[in-house]
């Protein structure tokens, strides 16, 4: 399918998961394509990069749930900034460990799962969604208990997939894509290349299989669909449009 | 002769020691990844250190330059489970830290409708939680050191903080060996007095009746630097 079928395929209000991590392998073409279509009031799931902050700057965003949004080599993500600044948009700040456990939780369609992770902080004072829960053996332990991150529908990148959905990582770190497209209802794949299934295991051992067509739905084959974003082994991060887009708020490659 | 870098650098290599067989994580930049690598090339020989991406290193290389042997790997899902199960020390920045060491660099302002939008908590919460954390502050000055931080994003001793180590500064060395868990005065760096680091903290320090300089570099430590970083990277990331 293409990125706009994609686009297409969403609602406004919907919960949206986006994965990757900060900019590196984020779904841009597909981030691209609802940024042209005429869906908003979204919720965006994200580890966050210039994915949130493009939403943000288009006004796509009602609330962004998120331990961080960074562009990693410029650790401030302008527009995602000024969208906090504004008082644009509503934020649930997560501890990254704390979000780890939202996203095993909703794949594993469980209501929540405990963590120490979040205990003490001001988290739990400006994230009300958040409650504790006490354990039930000996130590008692006082713990976080993370809500489950379902989603409508996550959009993440990968190297290669086949038309089907079998998509593949060939860099150095899976992120969490995985857990994204087991806690979303659907799940849409953009991809460097599509690939017959049976050539899956010329590029990359049978472990780089990260996400199986019964959790996809659809497969899009994006050429360069990171954006500026890393996608290793493929390319790495562009910094030159990386800069560009920082001072513009959009990626003119993508529009 | 060393320069006031490479007393940083020592000094947060030195937070590491006694660590043994754990990670020891830098945040990036110079100066905190340098001391990772220069504790175990010297003093703390069983320490894991990364290439800042997912790779534990068998060797130790120079700044920006690639590992030649691999010994594990560590993506970013591991690195989450690794800091819940707490064989690893950090050292971590700090937009705002108070008296008790709680630290920010999530929003300045009130969080609502932040005056300054920053990362957000990252994985500041769980590390203050879970393991030994340090601090890597290049610029000492009331702004950062606030009576009261704006958001709790790592924990102080006050609030639960599994293991506060040190609090690496460009003026001094401070830690929290004090009865109350509050922040002390550990040592100066050649050249600073007590009353600059005075100065620059906006909040009573407990300073002992007598405040030792910080160590400089052996010259062994200064010959690993050089090889680790040649270019001086980390003259630059230190204000004097």
């Amino acid at each position: 399918m293409s990125a706009e079928q994609v686009a297409g395929a969403l609602e406004s209000g919907m919960t949206v998961g986006i994965g990757g991590w900060g900019s590196r392998r984020k779904p841009m073409a597909l981030v691209s394509a609802i940024l042209r279509s005429p869906v908003r009031d979204l919720t965006i799931v994200s580890y966050g990069g210039p994915d949130v902050g493009m939403l943000c700057a288009a006004g796509k965003v009602r609330k962004v749930v998120a331990p961080f949004v960074t562009l990693d080599t410029i650790p401030l993500e302008p527009h995602f900034r000024r969208a906090r600044q504004a008082g644009e948009i509503e934020f649930a700040e997560y501890d990254e460990g704390m979000f780890m456990f939202g996203l095993l939780a909703a794949a594993h369609r469980l209501p929540f799962l405990p963590t120490r992770a979040g205990m003490g902080s001001d988290v739990m004072r400006v994230n009300p969604g958040l409650r504790t829960v006490r354990s039930p053996y000996e130590d008692g332990e006082e713990l976080v208990a993370v809500p489950a991150l379902t989603m409508d529908v996550a959009l993440v990148h990968m190297n290669r997939a086949d038309a089907r959905g079998n998509a593949q990582y060939l860099g150095p770190d899976p992120y969490f894509d995985d857990l994204y497209a087991k806690a979303a209802a659907r799940c849409y794949v953009s991809c460097e290349r599509v690939v017959d299934t049976a050539d899956l295991l010329k590029e990359g051992p049978v472990q780089s299989l990260l996400i199986s067509r019964s959790m996809v739905t659809g497969v899009v084959e994006a050429p360069g669909g990171a954006g500026f974003t890393s996608c290793e082994p493929d390319y790495g991060r562009d910094e030159e449009r990386q800069r560009r887009y920082v001072e513009t708020g959009v990626d003119e490659q993508q529009g | 002769m060393s320069s006031r870098a490479d007393v940083c650098v020592v000094a947060c290599a030195e937070a590491f020691r006694g660590d043994g067989e754990i990670l020891a994580a830098g945040i990036g930049g110079a100066v905190t990844v340098l001391g990772a690598r220069l504790a175990r090339l010297t003093f703390e020989p069983d320490l894991l250190t990364h290439d800042g991406v997912c790779l534990l290193t068998g060797d130790v290389p120079g700044l920006g330059q690639a590992p030649e042997v691999v010994e594990g790997w560590l993506p970013f899902r591991d690195h989450l489970w690794l800091v819940l199960n707490g064989r690893r020390h950090v050292m971590l920045g700090a937009s705002q830290i108070d008296r008790y060491g709680n630290t920010n660099i999530s929003c300045i302002g009130d969080w609502a409708r932040p005056k300054t939008q920053l990362l957000g908590v990252r994985g500041a919460p769980g590390n203050t939680r879970c393991d030994p954390t340090s601090y890597w502050i290049p610029r000492h000055s009331p702004r950062v050191f606030v009576p009261r931080v704006d958001m709790v994003s790592g924990l102080g001793t006050d609030r639960g903080a599994f293991d506060l180590r040190r609090v690496v500064t460009n003026l001094a060395v401070l830690d929290f060996r004090t009865a109350d868990g509050s922040m002390r005065l550990a040592s100066v760096h050649p050249g600073v007095t007590v009353d600059d680091v005075v100065a620059a903290t906006g909040f009573d320090l407990v300073i002992d009746a007598d405040v030792p300089v910080t160590r400089e570099p052996d010259p062994e430590e200064l010959r690993v630097l050089d090889r680790l970083d040649p270019a001086r990277t980390r003259d630059r990331e230190v204000a004097a």
